[in-house]
């Protein structure tokens, strides 16, 4: 048993262990990385990638795992990060203290938005409340099991998610520098939807990975595309070509139809297909 | 009461402006259940139509006749977008819904990355025909015409619309499959044949909302779509989705409600009060989440 746990944690460890060996890396990676791996840039963009690929796990907690398809998840992480900043900036809170009061507001915040759902849901299934006692009174074990226990779990997915969120928007306030408006924008909640259906809903490497690769795609596809291999096709291709969402969206239009299960899930097929050779 | 006056008309305009969004929306969801994220990628589609038109078209016609004309382009092509849509991207995953939803947001995304790469992300300045850009005195009040302008093209969709539904064989299937879709495929009708008609509709009804919404702002730019999809869906969700009528009515109330509240409380509060009256429907009136009668 202990060695299954252990087992399980291994890559976990590996990639922490490779992340924490990074900054002493002096290596130029061309085209990858801007400049060393150890240099600023890269350390930057690196940071970045990881910090969106966390906030695409919280996001997972509530579209992956419970199936709600929120459009409102930037709320938190914006929460999160602008208390943060003006927690520091205007009120010079220590960092400690800041950090507490953000993450304090932000999941009361998830609260009254989880609790409004909440209340809404629960009329939804008061307006039928003929067919709710009509069902109580059927099988009152399995009522309360698929009409209200679900409601208290989705909550909770809610509130987890955005706790998680908040923190994730804490520590990229950190990495940044400052809050940016962006975070609060619906797209930034449907680039996070993408994000995870891209490394596979539902699977906690999948948000990682989806996450990770959304942000340093629309970083560093711009630099790519710069590279000249674009050359010989006509001016409108190239401008086309040289928006990462451009590409971004139709690789996200390609996962959906050809690998359901996101990035991770078809790796996944693939090793299967491999060991049953 | 001037100043009350204008606000109502341009409240009127924008409610119009919101129906036309919205009325393709809702029909999709109210017969296919699909959210469609695209819609806002239709809409940009058309208000670009229109403009490369009004640009194409010799400088020696009228700009009223060259916006007629890009009027007529634009419902061509939102027709033309909504069904390659339909049947290249949605049809081959009927019944999975949320795939379907993810491939309209990877649409959106790709589509308005496209347009910032070929146009720019900057918004153009279109041509105004000069009737629609002067005003006209009414009760005291100096009305722009334009606004009198949507909100004659929208009471021509909704009517159009509702003979449709109710005066023909494809509306009475369509207002079946709104009701019970499973049923009126056992009783032996295509009805992925109107899903993709529903979705030409759509996109022509959004093309041309696109395109009248970039003469209201004087501008085209890639993200305009986006900001007016927004309005469509909380227009869509307050009217009940799938019901042509309650969406009439909803975009006319999330219009006035928010010219009323940006002039007579704060500049912004309009946008925060749209919001709370859908918070206040989805409260008080539940079912309207539910779909309802076409």
């Amino acid at each position: 048993m202990r060695t299954a746990v252990s087992l399980k944690a291994l890559p976990a460890i590996i990639v922490l262990a490779v992340l924490a060996y990074l900054p002493y890396v002096p290596i130029e990676v061309p085209g990858l990385l801007p400049g060393r791996v150890n240099g600023p840039g890269s350390l930057q963009l690196l940071a970045t990638c990881l910090v969106i690929a966390g906030i695409a796990l919280s996001y997972d907690v509530i579209f992956g795992r419970t199936g709600l398809l929120s459009f409102g998840h930037a709320l938190f992480v914006a929460a999160g990060s602008y208390l943060l900043t003006i927690s520091l900036s205007n009120w010079a809170l220590p960092l400690p203290v800041a950090i507490l009061v953000s993450l304090g507001v932000t999941t009361l915040l998830a609260l009254v938005v989880g609790g409004i759902a909440f209340v809404v849901v629960t009329l939804l299934v008061r307006s039928r409340a003929g067919h709710a006692m009509a069902a109580v009174r059927e099988n009152e074990a399995r009522a309360a099991v698929l009409g209200f226990d679900t409601y208290r779990v989705k909550l909770l997915a809610i509130v987890v998610g955005a706790v998680l969120g908040g923190l994730g928007g804490i520590v990229h306030a950190l990495v940044l520098g400052g809050s940016n408006p962006h975070v609060t924008t619906t797209e930034f909640t449907l680039a996070l939807l993408i994000m995870v259906v891209l490394g596979g809903a539902g699977s906690m490497w999948g948000a990682l990975l989806g996450g990770f690769l959304y942000h340093y795609a629309d970083a560093r596809l711009v630099e790519l595309s710069g590279a000249g291999f674009l050359d010989a096709l006509p001016d409108v291709v190239q401008q086309v070509l040289s928006e990462p969402l451009f590409i971004l969206g139709l690789f996200f239009i390609i996962i959906v139809y050809f690998a359901p299960a996101g990035l991770t899930g078809l790796g996944g097929r693939l090793i299967r297909r491999g060991r049953a050779t | 009461m001037t100043d009350f006056v204008l606000i109502l008309v341009t409240g009127l305009g924008l409610g119009a402006l919101y129906f036309l969004a919205a009325s393709g929306l809702s029909i999709i969801y109210g017969l296919m259940g699909v959210l469609n994220f695209a819609h806002g990628a239709f809409m940009m589609a058309g208000s670009y139509a229109g403009f490369l038109t009004m640009g194409a078209l010799p400088a020696s016609l009228s700009v009223a006749a060259r916006l007629a004309m890009a009027v007529l382009v634009a419902l061509v092509v939102g027709a033309v977008i909504g069904f390659v849509v339909e049947v290249v991207l949605i049809r081959p995953l009927y019944r999975h819904h949320i795939q379907q939803v993810l491939v309209t947001v990877g649409l959106s995304l790709a589509s308005v990355a496209a347009a910032q790469g070929i146009w720019g992300a900057d918004p153009r300045t279109v041509e105004k025909p000069e009737w629609m850009a002067s005003t006209t005195m009414l009760l005291g009040a100096r009305l722009p015409n334009d606004r009198f302008l949507f909100i004659v093209v929208a009471l021509a969709v909704f009517l159009g619309l509702q003979a449709l539904l109710h005066y023909t064989r494809l509306g009475l299937i369509i207002r079946a499959g709104v009701e019970n879709r499973t049923m009126v495929e056992a009783l032996g009708i295509n009805v992925h044949r109107t899903f993709t008609i529903v979705f030409a509709l759509g996109g022509s009804a959004a093309a041309l909302a696109g395109l009248l919404y970039s003469q209201y702002a004087g501008t085209v730019s890639p993200a305009q779509g986006g900001s007016l999809l927004i309005y469509a869906f909380i227009v869509v969700v307050i009217g009940g989705m799938g019901s042509l009528v309650g969406t009439a009515v909803a975009a006319v109330a999330v219009g006035l409600v928010q010219q009323l509240a940006n002039f007579y409380a704060a500049s912004g509060v309009g946008d925060l009060s749209v919001v709370l009256l859908l918070a206040l429907v989805l409260l008080l009136r539940p079912t309207s989440m539910k779909g309802a009668h076409a």
